[in-house]
């Protein structure tokens, strides 16, 4: 299960954000995760209440935004959709292609509330 | 222990949480920063550290993934004693369970270091970095590093190594590539092991399971190998090797270093940021085959 460990990860790198903004509480986080990350964003909500459980961001609010596959041909220079395990260009069919998006497994952004003296970072 | 870079804990999202860094208000008064570092930027960080260490020592670090009993440690058996005396090996095994493998390499008399993972179906650069301590790089060539039998994770977490070889045996089936796509896209070599079995299992075509590999825009090299039968093959393989290991050679003369054509979302960008604050090598992503 190695939607765990990522998880833990995750929280690490949240705590540490946290901690440099002095904040309270992690509100929200948000994720962008897609299909060739080899990360599956409803293994990853689940393990994360358990993960979080005691931090900072254990009430927090966690959004997985879905990216999309997207190829850049190197032949033809079209960009197009594509699918996990079909990578081609629509429009020449080459395989020639550059993943423009897919494989993201970013830590997005995070919602924080601050105490009312520290609104703003060191 | 390992000296550190002199970076600090947060080399990855410094310069964006700070400074001009991205901090705003929500509508709601919550502060919002935008953060866009990797999930896993513990382990790349780590990750780009084993590699200074694999370059220090002027060796090429192989990460060998395949499902379970495709043929890993056999083929490096066999490859160590077609490369006697030619190229000195060391050997990393991982396996969630016993020191098996381990003793089968050091049987061949090249050292190897056991790593037990327990219940992790993976390897990540923090179990590499301890072991990659217990062994003398001084004197290696290569060093291989046998992932765990798994065709999902493994690919995620980059362990520092130069290059990824990624095992298919032929009683797996032809169509691993198109269920595996993210394993397999990130192959910088596709062995289709158990070679000697194909014409026993005649439904598996090789030429169909090169196209699914094409088919994930790979254009890397797709050979046979086999370590059994009258149709023992193991010479495009260890050219394979040879060549690497001339090219890493080559890198190194020139300080540079070579990572896997494709990466983990999170290493790629790990490298952008870590550039500013240490860089004794310059990457080189190399286009593999063509
Ligand atoms: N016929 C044939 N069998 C092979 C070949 N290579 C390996 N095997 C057999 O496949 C089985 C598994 O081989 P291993 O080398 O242990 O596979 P592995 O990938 O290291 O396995 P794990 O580390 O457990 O994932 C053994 O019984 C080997 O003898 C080959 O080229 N041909
Ligand atoms: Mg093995
Ligand atoms: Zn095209
Ligand atoms: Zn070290
Ligand atoms: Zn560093
Ligand atoms: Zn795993």
């Amino acid at each position: 299960m190695h939607e765990l460990s990522i998880c833990m990860s995750l929280l690490d790198q949240v705590e540490r954000i946290a901690k440099e903004h002095r904040a309270e509480r992690v509100e929200r986080i948000l994720l962008r995760i897609g299909p060739l990350s080899g990360v599956e964003a409803p293994l990853l909500m689940n393990a994360y209440p358990l993960a979080a459980a005691g931090t900072i961001a254990e009430h927090a609010q966690l959004d997985i935004e879905p990216a999309s596959v997207r190829v850049h041909c190197v032949d033809c220079g079209a960009e197009s959709p594509a699918t996990p395990n079909r990578l081609l260009c629509a429009s020449c069919s080459s395989y020639h292609t550059k993943l423009i998006s897919g494989d993201e497994m970013l830590l997005a952004s995070l919602e924080m509330s601050l105490p009312e003296d520290a609104s703003e970072p060191l | 222990m390992c000296e550190t870079c002199g970076c600090n804990i947060t080399p990855g999202n410094e310069h964006l949480v700070r400074g001009d860094g991205k901090h705003s208000k929500t509508t709601d008064g919550r502060a919002a920063v935008e953060v866009l570092t990797g999930l896993l930027d513990e382990n790349d960080h780590q990750a780009l550290h084993n590699r200074e260490h694999f370059d220090r020592h002027n060796l090429l670090a192989l990460n060998l993934m395949s499902s379970p009993g495709a043929g890993k440690t056999s083929l490096l058996e066999a490859t160590i004693e077609a490369l006697q005396g030619e190229l000195r090996i060391a050997v990393i095994e991982g396996d969630l369970e016993t020191e098996n493998d381990a003793e089968r390499i050091r049987a061949k008399g090249v050292p190897a270091i056991q790593i037990a993972t327990g219940s992790a179906c993976h390897l990540d650069a923090h179990m590499v970095h301890d072991a990659l301590h217990q062994l003398d790089l001084a004197d290696i060539d290569i060093l291989f590093i046998e992932n765990v039998g798994n065709l999902v994770c493994p690919a995620s977490f980059d362990l520092g190594q130069h290059r990824n070889v990624t095992l298919l045996s032929v009683p797996e089936g032809d169509d691993k590539p198109a269920k595996y796509p993210v394993m397999f896209r990130a192959a910088d070599l596709v062995l289709l092991s158990k070679a000697d079995l194909l014409p026993v299992l005649d439904d598996f075509d090789p030429a169909r399971a090169e196209r699914y590999l094409r088919h994930l825009a790979s254009s890397v090299p797709f050979e046979q190998v086999a370590i059994r039968g009258e149709q023992k093959a193991l010479s495009p393989w260890l050219d394979w090797l040879r060549a690497e290991v001339a090219a890493q050679g080559r890198r190194r003369a020139a300080g540079k270093t070579a990572r896997p054509s494709v990466q983990p979302d999170g290493a790629r960008l790990h490298t952008h940021q870590h550039a500013s604050t240490y860089s004794t090598s310059t990457v080189e992503t190399v286009e593999a085959g063509g």
